[in-house]
């Protein structure tokens, strides 16, 4: 029968229970997501890009409820629009933290959203931020979402600087896979953009071309 | 108290002082008792197939445990190209999607065009974001424009979907099984709306809040076919006899008539000026 309190789905937020995770390597930036949306114990998306962009080379990852995640990626985009075309050139990676950055500090109380920003600019290369709870860190690499917890492990020990574009890519999958294997709020597919000197490339690996590991 | 509030104006936008009041109300009932909104707990869903979309829900409207509305119409008109499902509080699918297609038809006598599908998602996104969660509705918006055939999801908080195909409301899981066994890209009309009609049909056998018939609507950019009932429910009741009166059947028993006395205490006359 019909619960008096009505069905869940009516109440329920939607979140992006996730794993999202962005890594610097020699000459650009990797950025990974899975690609699951669940509202309570249902899957709303099973195919979301969570990797959003904010400018030509600047992308963000997506994390926490989806509508504010949504909601600051398209004012961010919005501002660095402006932005960018009032100094005449491509925006910092770091301008695009810093306007993330306000936004989730400003509204620390009424958000609960974590977008990790990611790109390559000219004067710094490539550059990933964290910008959990309102603070402005640049970083190696970055993982978050409910999936991150189970892979810092992983990535803190198997991360090394300067590595090349093509072992990065690499990395981010397997560290995906493993989160995406452990954390029930993650999973589907995952996708991957890479962004460098010369372009921004995206790509989906489906789920059954994820790479294996030894339970399965 | 209500008297005062005849004659003032109401202010603009949306009032939550309601909320105030229902919260000292269900005070007094003790909890739990309170009169329930209408729901529509509900089955929709959409597929986007070779030439346009094709919208598709059950017509059951339910208050608490008691079926409301049986034949309830939950795929609302938004512009001539594009048509919303709603789940959730049917009072607010309703006014959410009446708003935005006249916001909507303003923009098309503007601009002297169609409004493109990703323009209502937007502006859905933007009132349901600034509304929190308050507003509970699920929104199914299909529609094709010149950019193509689109089908989009926004949930209560403002999150946004862009899909092949899915279902929404609480039969949503039951349909979401036909769908991902039988969807392909690029289906053909028939095979597309016999997807969907099957969608819906699990929705309402699997779950209580949906039932009655079946109704869909199929999008193409040459025209709209929104067929309503597409599939009747086979548990129809049949009524033996007419429960409308005609007007003249009830029965007069007595007849009094009072002429009124009025006495004619001032006249005066105003000539109209037409200079």
């Amino acid at each position: 029968m019909l619960e008096e309190t009505g069905p869940e789905w009516l109440s329920e937020e939607v979140k992006t229970g996730t794993t999202i995770i962005a890594i610097e390597f020699d000459g650009g930036v990797v950025l990974g997501s899975d690609s699951r949306v669940s509202a309570g114990a249902s899957v709303v998306n099973r195919v979301m890009n969570k990797l959003s962009p904010l400018h030509d080379k600047i992308y963000c990852a997506l994390s926490g409820s989806a509508a504010d995640a949504q909601t600051i990626a398209e004012i961010v985009n919005y501002q660095l629009d402006v932005h960018s075309i009032e100094i005449g050139e491509d925006p910092q990676v770091r301008s695009a933290a810093t306007l993330v950055r306000n936004i989730s500090y400003k509204y620390k109380e009424e958000l609960s959203a974590h977008l990790i920003v990611a790109g390559w600019d000219r004067r710094d290369g490539g550059q990933v931020f964290a910008t959990l709870n309102g603070l402005l860190t640049r970083q190696p690499f970055a993982v978050g979402g409910s999936g991150s917890s189970y892979v810092y492990g992983f990535v803190d020990a198997e991360y090394r600087r300067g590595i090349r574009k093509e072992e990065c890519q690499q990395f981010v999958v397997n560290t995906l896979t493993l989160a995406m294997n452990r954390d029930g709020s993650s999973g589907g597919v995952a996708y991957v953009v890479t962004i460098d000197e010369h372009g921004t490339e995206e790509k989906v690996v489906l789920g059954n071309q994820l790479p294996t590991f030894f339970d399965q | 108290m209500a008297l005062s509030n005849i004659f003032e104006t109401p202010t603009p936008g949306f009032n939550f002082d309601n909320t105030a009041r229902n919260a000292a109300l269900e005070g007094l009932f003790n909890g739990g008792n309170t009169p329930k909104a209408m729901k529509t707990g509900t089955t929709i869903a959409g597929v986007v197939f070779k030439d346009g979309v094709v919208l598709g829900a059950d017509t059951r409207a339910t208050s608490g445990e008691v079926v409301a509305d049986k034949m309830c119409a939950k795929i609302h008109y938004i512009s001539p190209n594009i048509y919303c499902c709603g789940a959730g509080t049917a009072a607010d699918t309703e006014k959410t999607t009446d708003l935005l297609s006249s916001n909507l038809a303003i923009y098309s006598l503007n601009s002297g065009r169609n409004p493109r599908v990703v323009m209502a998602v937007n502006i859905l996104q933007d009132m349901l974001y600034r509304y929190h969660g308050q507003i509970g509705a699920n929104l199914i918006l299909g529609g094709v424009d010149c950019t193509g055939n689109h089908l989009y999801t926004v949930g209560p908080y403002g999150s946004v979907n862009k899909v092949p195909y899915l279902s929404m409301g609480s039969g949503d899981l039951a349909a979401l099984g036909i769908l991902e066994d039988g969807f392909k890209p690029d289906l053909e009309l028939e095979p597309a709306k016999e997807l969907v009609r099957a969608a819906i049909k699990a929705g309402i056998m699997n779950d209580l809040g949906s039932g009655n018939n079946i109704d869909i609507c199929v999008i193409t950019k040459q025209r709209v076919d929104y067929i309503r009932p597409y599939q009747e429910s086979q548990y129809k009741d049949n009524r033996k006899i007419k429960y409308k009166y005609r007007p003249g059947m009830t029965p007069f028993l007595t007849e009094k008539v009072v002429p009124l006395k009025l006495e004619v205490v001032q006249e005066s006359v105003q000539k109209m000026e037409t200079a």
